[in-house]
């Protein structure tokens, strides 16, 4: 983030401005990925109406930043005109899809409506491992077809890469393919709990030795001494300071108007169809909840090696059971980065596959010994 | 002598922050901000309305300045932000510009 950018939040954050808000139009989605958090079932999306009602009020409420997700968002037949109706309103707008909808025509739509980037996701470089995650056949020739039709409009186009077990090999063939198509490209290895609490996709999420190789890979993490040395221990102002934007800075809309901290943390706060987005801003006691933790008051991380430079998500935390409390996924990351074990790790019971056990010997396997 | 018009370029994204505009160019994602004068001008760059116009009614009555330096300030300032794409300049008037309001309803919050 520019030291500019960091101002510009720093003076939100005092003047309580939802800088950035992800709104997601749908949830249904033409792709079906194995680790997707998502139910897409139509459960009665806002109308037409009912967002550009919404973006109206995001507009007055001071919001800059506007990432229009899903689901996948070019499924709403009304997506341009939503778009258009944004950027009317002058939102700084990203985009999140997969892209399989785009084709020239598309890209040339968005070049003119004034979109800052358009994130695609791509899981491998390999048509049969990424379609297997998407599972649609021919989708990653699609989704690369897109990035060629936007790249040619001069958008800025961003690979995003969720880190599985069935991509695992893959990560160094993704970056050369955005390399080759001259985007950026992200890598991320947290796979989020499904938002109704189904924590099954989480098996899908590599291994402490493959963490481990990713954070000693220089070409990923710059200088691996410096990623991987333990933090220094927490000063008092460290202690006092925030544990992420999450209902701070920004905050998340769900197809359905529902109001949360952040798209990760499914606290919800109000909706915005009974009531005004500012109002929910302002007023929402579960905010108001979330705005009062500071680090000092996190249960166990606040003691722990790892607080000062861990990636812990509050949201993770809360699908746990606890917001002020740790995010296992985050645990795990900072050991495989350090080789220290966070305090919640080491609170943990070891976990004993064979705990009880009954053997058993034939009668006259007996006698005969 | 020509009169200098100028229009919020409509590719940019742009919100006022404590009376201060952001704006991110809609060419290469640069940030700017614009101080609370220089806001007041990016405002009032509809297109139609002429820079010494601008400065005669919106500037010289809020700030101790002679009025002969306040445009020669704004058109420094106007020829600058068009140089980074997000205003547009022109010594006729700019007709189709701003459809998009300047930064609706300016992010004041009610």
């Amino acid at each position: 983030m520019s030291v500019l950018m960091q101002e510009l939040n720093a003076k939100a954050l005092a003047l309580s401005v939802p800088m950035s808000v992800q709104l997601d139009l749908t949830y249904r989605c033409n792709e079906r990925c194995v680790h997707c958090y998502l139910d897409h079932d139509d459960h009665g999306e806002m109308t037409t109406a009912e967002i550009k009602h919404l973006l109206d009020e995001m507009a007055e409420a001071g919001v800059f930043i506007l990432t229009l997700s899903g689901g996948e968002i070019f499924l709403r037949k009304d997506f341009f005109e939503i778009l258009e109706h944004a950027r009317q309103l002058t939102f700084c707008i990203k985009l999140k899809t997969n892209a399989i909808m785009i084709r020239e025509p598309e890209a040339a739509r968005i070049r003119d409506l004034g979109v800052e980037s358009i994130q695609i996701s791509i899981y491998s470089h390999r048509p049969e491992v990424h379609d297997a995650i998407t599972l649609v056949p021919g989708s990653l020739k699609r989704s690369l077809d897109a990035i060629r039709f936007l790249k040619s409009q001069g958008l800025k186009v961003i690979i995003a890469n969720v880190l599985m077990v069935q991509n695992m090999q893959d990560y160094e063939g993704v970056r050369a393919l955005a390399d080759e198509l001259g985007v950026a490209s992200t890598l991320d290895p947290t796979v989020t709990p499904m938002m109704d609490g189904d924590r099954s996709t989480l098996n899908l999420g590599v291994d402490n030795t493959a963490l481990q190789g990713l954070f000693r890979n220089q070409s990923l993490v710059g200088d691996v001494e410096e990623f991987c040395a333990v933090p220094p221990r927490p000063d008092e102002d460290a202690l006092q300071s925030l544990p992420c934007s999450a209902g701070h800075t920004a905050c998340y809309v769900s197809p359905y108007g529902d109001f949360y901290p952040c798209v990760q943390f499914p606290l919800t706060c109000g909706n915005v169809r009974q009531q005004r987005f500012l109002d929910i801003w302002r007023n929402s006691e579960q905010l108001k909840e979330v705005r009062s933790i500071r680090v000092k008051d996190l249960t166990g991380c606040s003691q722990c090696t790892h607080v000062t430079n861990c990636t812990r998500c509050p949201g993770l935390a809360y699908m746990e059971g606890n917001m002020r409390g740790p995010s296992t996924q985050d645990c795990e990351k900072s050991f495989a980065r350090t080789g220290i074990p966070s305090v919640n790790l080491r609170s943990k019971k070891p976990s004993v596959k064979n705990l009880i056990q009954i053997r058993m010997q034939p009668a006259s396997a007996a006698v005969s010994a | 002598m020509s009169r200098l018009y100028i229009a919020r370029n409509t590719r940019v994204a742009a919100r006022k922050l404590d009376g201060e505009m952001m704006i991110m160019s809609g060419k290469d994602s640069t940030l700017f901000t614009l101080n609370k004068t220089a806001t007041i001008i990016w405002q009032a760059a509809d297109g139609a309305t002429p820079l010494d116009e601008i400065v005669e009614r919106q500037i010289c009555p809020k700030f101790e300045v002679e009025p002969a330096a306040a445009l020669q300030d704004a058109e420094t300032l106007a020829r600058e932000l068009a140089a980074q794409s997000i205003l547009d300049l022109s010594e006729d008037p700019i007709l189709s510009a701003n459809s998009q309001p300047a930064s609706p309803p300016a992010g004041e919050m009610r």
